[in-house]
């Protein structure tokens, strides 16, 4: 055995090399089947990010299918409702540099807004209930018709198809319960309200270099 | 002497609590108004059941407490409710919530207490609901309802009962302690009775209070009560925190005392169960401590709920421009007010107001130079660099795994911070946006479940929709194939005229119908004599009923059930012959039956008009020997109106046969009417003769016959209006609208033809 092996070093390697490669070859054969992963995790992963108004603003039919168009290499900028945070969380799991919004799709809104039907206006159409994505809206045929605030997205589909414009966006009221404690001013923020013979030297130079830095740059802009 | 644990952490800021105890608890005179917040704790706010203008006594609810977690509020004093509406309350957003305002008569006069003598009598339940009825709460911070408290699901070991009060210048359990020692220890009995008697009861108090604890003493000699002294540190009174000494357990991240077998009760409460459960009195007032440098007396009152700040203030001496800034709670882990007018609230245990010595201003922040101090001042063992880097970077996935829920929110670490930095500030905004995201991350979830929903339900009613379509295609396909081998006459004429397809599959349609119903004699008869018995049953059952009425109805309903009961025979005799003919020869009569049909699809219409009069003639002649034949009034009225009507259709079809006589002369349609040879077709053929009628027409002639349409619509909806008028009906609105819209209409046919002509 010995002496073949050694009579013949590049049968014997070639041998034991491809013995090796068709061992690595079924187990690996094998685990793609027994451990085959159903579906594309990464698209259930993108559309837990996106912030499910369903509102079209992306240019598809809901968060999902977005969700599926990033997937398959789309722009992560699309969605106005989620906002700069829902980039960068993207950005964040698919290792990309984070984009601005595109300003293309819309703007991100501040207040979270719910649609309002003036009821005694309303015709009973069901023009807003098939379009709504969610189905926040009741009513039927001939009668009138009710947002339910609580399911709303405030995605704005359900206001172009009323006939009597009778449906409006209204921001959602802020009460007590959605009150929260605000930051605290940054050092660089506080530094810069207080009076600057309050401070010490050190924190001085740093304002006066803020303030040389702040002139520079309104002097670019000016010229 | 028990063994004590040692406190994690923790601080020893100068306690400032020697000013406030130099005198006994005082009571103030009434205030000019009293701002009552309607929800004062953790939960659902009470149901009002108050209004406006309503005159109330001391001591009367207010509001009851709606839902489990819930509270009732009372009126502190007799007065009158002069206002329920949004008032600023206090919380550190400074935000306005509900609030019933009273004012106060001066009378003060009370409704009749009702206290119990010996709650070992009672049940807990009642006990129970005479603590939430009387609006208790937890005295010492969140305002959790004590009821819920004393009502928990696990089993309980050990109550503690917090006399610990560690924020500086807060005295108000020390003097409720020192004051009322007896009325405590009841308190805590009935506590421990509602709970079931645990093995355990301690009250922990701080080193700092040797007053208090020598007057609590000589009431615990015969009770299993133990009182547990301790180091005075900040803030060994944080529940976890007492916990932990006392017991050396930990509560559960994310978990309650409850969860490992202990209640903590604080002292205030323990005195206003007292109150509420012996002397039936509910919470409308608390012992609030009144300190600090710009008030000349600092002193405990016995405060009303309700009271405004400012009412506290100026009896103590306040001086506006000493005062730094104005805290509810202690300086530790209180907040400032912006506005002294709110009101003094179940949880309000301090109104401080500094000079600038006691707080100076927090100076300005500096950078964190990683000293580690306040992760060594921490009480939960956290580590709070570590959670301000992440807090700023607004990181709220590592904020998660450094455990900021167990953040208790002490101002431990700001305390100690050589940077000034105010940690606890950044903690609790973060808190308050991880709170929100988890609030918006629900909503999104729930959004993406209906999306999803209804995408699948679409889906479905899609997919049944189109299977229905072929299910229909294919009958119609199988039809075709029937009728193209064995052709009928009526196929064979519609294939002779003009027009295939269209009148093919309509008359197929009626064939079939045809067919179906010959198809199933059994059926029919068996639905026949169901109406027979339907007929009999609706018979007797009127009968019965005339027979009730007999005796004592009036007249007119007797006219009624005398009409119904000749209506129910007729019915009966109908569905019996019916059923006669049917019984003898089912086939000749469903032959005969499609004979009529076949004759009334081939008839044209003229025919079938014929056939009608004739039939309503016979109609007539027989509703008009019933009249004669019978004698009652009644019945000869009914079967008079019956006449009449039969006679206007009568006159309806002789118009009609006139118009279709007339219209069948008419040149256009003479050559198609003669091949037409069902009702379909002629339909068909009407459309067709006018649509070709109408491209022949110039634009002239069809704006004048658009306007003759017109014309004859806006006739008719004026008579419906008119008669709508004259019945004073709710449509009046409507039709107006519609006539106006059709005048409107029909003006401006006219000004298109005329600009035409000319």
């Amino acid at each position: 055995m010995y002496d073949i092996i050694v009579q013949n070093p590049f049968s014997a390697a070639l041998v034991a090399l491809v013995s090796l490669s068709i061992i690595f070859g079924a187990i690996l054969g094998y685990a793609a089947v027994k451990f085959k992963v159903e579906g594309d995790p990464i698209v259930e992963q993108l559309d837990k990010l996106l912030p499910q108004t369903q509102c079209g603003q992306c240019g598809y039919p809901g968060c999902k299918p977005y969700a599926q168009a990033i997937a398959d290499g789309d722009a992560i900028n699309k969605c106005p409702p989620g906002g700069q945070t829902t980039i960068n969380a993207i950005a964040d799991l698919l290792d990309v540099e984070a984009p601005t919004l595109d300003a293309e799709h819309g703007e991100e809104s501040e207040v979270r807004t719910v649609a309002y039907i003036r009821e005694n206006e309303c015709i009973g159409c069901t023009k807003c209930i098939q379009a709504c994505p969610v189905d926040a809206i009741l009513g039927a045929a001939k009668l009138m018709h009710t947002v339910i605030a609580s399911e709303c997205t405030g995605c704005d589909l359900c206001v172009e198809p009323c006939p009597v414009d009778c449906i409006d966006m209204l921001p959602v009221e802020k009460g007590l319960s959605d009150w929260k404690w605000g930051l605290p001013p940054t050092v660089e923020e506080q530094i810069l309200t207080i009076n600057p013979k309050d401070i010490i030297a050190s924190d001085h130079q740093q304002v006066e270099g803020n303030n040389s830095k702040d002139s520079d740059d309104s002097r670019e802009k000016t010229a | 002497m028990r063994k004590v644990w040692d406190l994690i952490g923790g601080v020893h800021p100068p306690e400032n609590k020697h000013q406030s105890v130099q005198d006994s608890i005082g009571t103030l005179p009434l205030p000019e108004k009293l701002v009552i917040p309607l929800n004062q704790h953790i939960g659902a706010p009470p149901k009002l059941f108050v209004s406006i203008g309503d005159k109330v006594l001391k001591g009367q609810p207010l509001a009851e407490p709606k839902g489990m977690v819930s509270v009732g509020i009372h009126a502190p004093t007799s007065g009158l409710i002069s206002d329920i509406s949004d008032y600023p309350i206090p919380h550190p957003s400074g935000m306005a919530a509900r609030c019933i305002t009273l004012i106060p008569d001066g009378e003060d006069l009370g409704i009749e207490y009702r206290g119990i003598d010996n709650f070992h009598e009672q049940s807990p339940e009642i006990l129970l609901e005479i603590i939430r009825s009387s609006g208790i709460t937890g005295m010492g911070g969140a305002g959790f309802p004590t009821a819920v408290k004393l009502n928990p699901l696990q089993p309980i070991s050990t109550l503690i009962i917090n006399g610990t009060e560690c924020e500086p210048f807060i005295t108000a359990d020390d003097m409720l302690m020192r004051e009322y020692p007896e009325e405590i220890v009841e308190g805590i009995k009935i506590m421990s009775f509602t709970l079931g008697e645990p093995d355990e009861i301690l009250i922990g108090i701080e080193d700092n209070k040797p007053e208090a604890y020598e007057a609590l003493e000589p009431f615990l000699k015969d009770t299993n009560i133990k009182l547990v002294r301790f180091a005075t540190r900040y803030p060994s009174g944080g529940e976890k925190q007492l916990i932990q000494i006392l017991t050396g357990k930990e509560v559960p991240h994310g978990g309650l005392p409850a969860n490992i077998g202990i209640v903590c009760q604080n002292i205030g409460t323990t005195y206003a169960v007292q109150r509420a459960v012996v002397h039936g009195e509910p919470l409308i007032s608390r012992v609030t401590t009144v300190t600090g440098k710009a008030c000349k007396t600092n002193r405990n009152y016995h405060t009303l709920i309700g009271t405004p700040i400012s009412h506290l203030l100026t009896h103590n001496g306040f001086d506006q421009s000493k005062c730094s800034r104005l805290i509810m709670g202690g300086p530790m882990m209180g907040f400032t007010l912006e506005n002294p007018d709110i009101p003094v609230i179940k949880t309000t245990n301090c109104i401080l107001a500094p000079d600038e010595t006691e707080l100076p201003a927090p100076p300005p922040a500096q950078a964190c130079i990683r000293c580690g101090m306040c992760a060594e001042a921490c009480p939960a063992s956290l580590l709070p660099q570590q959670l301000l880097w992440y807090a700023q970077s607004q990181n709220y996935e590592k904020l998660e795994a450094q455990n900021l829920f167990d953040c208790i929110e002490c101002g431990a670490c700001s305390y100690v911070c050589p940077s000034n930095i105010p940690l606890v500030q950044y903690y609790r905004a973060s808190k308050g946006e991880m709170k929100k995201m988890a609030e918006e991350k629900v909503h999104a979830d729930r959004a993406r479940q209906r999306f999803e929903f209804q995408k699948s339900r679409k889906e479905k009613e899609e997919a049944a929709k189109t299977a229905k379509r072929e299910a229909r295609k294919k009958a119609a396909e199988q039809a075709r194939a029937k009728t193209a081998s064995e052709p009928t006459p009526a196929t064979a004429s519609s294939s002779s005229s003009t027009q295939a397809s269209g009148t093919d599959d309509i008359i197929k349609a009626a064939m079939a119908r045809a067919e179906a119903k010959k198809a199933s004699p059994e059926e029919q008869q068996a639905k026949l004599e169901r109406g027979v018995a339907r007929a009999t049953s609706h018979l007797e059952t009127v009968q019965q009923r005339l027979k009730l009425l007999e005796k004592n109805a009036p007249e007119k309903q007797r006219e009624q059930v005398l009409a119904a009961i000749e209506d129910a025979k007729v019915r009966l005799t109908d569905a019996q012959t019916k059923l006669g003919t049917t019984k003898t020869k089912p086939d000749e009569k469903s032959n005969a039956q499609t004979t009529a049909l076949m004759e009334k699809i081939q008839a044209s219409p003229k025919e079938a008009l014929e056939k009608k009069i004739a039939l309503l003639k016979a109609r007539i002649s027989t509703t008009e020997e019933k009249i004669s034949a019978t004698e009652d009034e009644t019945i000869k009225s009914a079967l008079q109106n019956g006449l009449e009507k039969q006679q206007t259709k009568l006159n309806d079809a002789e118009q009609q046969l006139a118009e279709t006589s007339t219209e069948a002369k008419a040149p256009t349609l003479e050559t198609t009417a003669s091949e037409i040879s069902d009702a379909a077709s002629l339909a068909i053929a009407k459309a067709q003769a006018k649509a070709a009628a109408q491209a022949d027409m110039s634009d002239e002639d069809k704006l004048r016959a658009t306007i003759e349409s017109l014309k004859s619509r806006l006739e008719k909806a004026q008579e419906r209006l008119t008669a709508a008028e004259s019945e004073g009906s709710d449509h009046i609105e409507a039709l107006r609208s519609g006539a106006d819209k059709l005048q409107a209409k029909l003006t401006s046919a006219k000004a298109e033809l005329s600009e035409q002509t000319h």
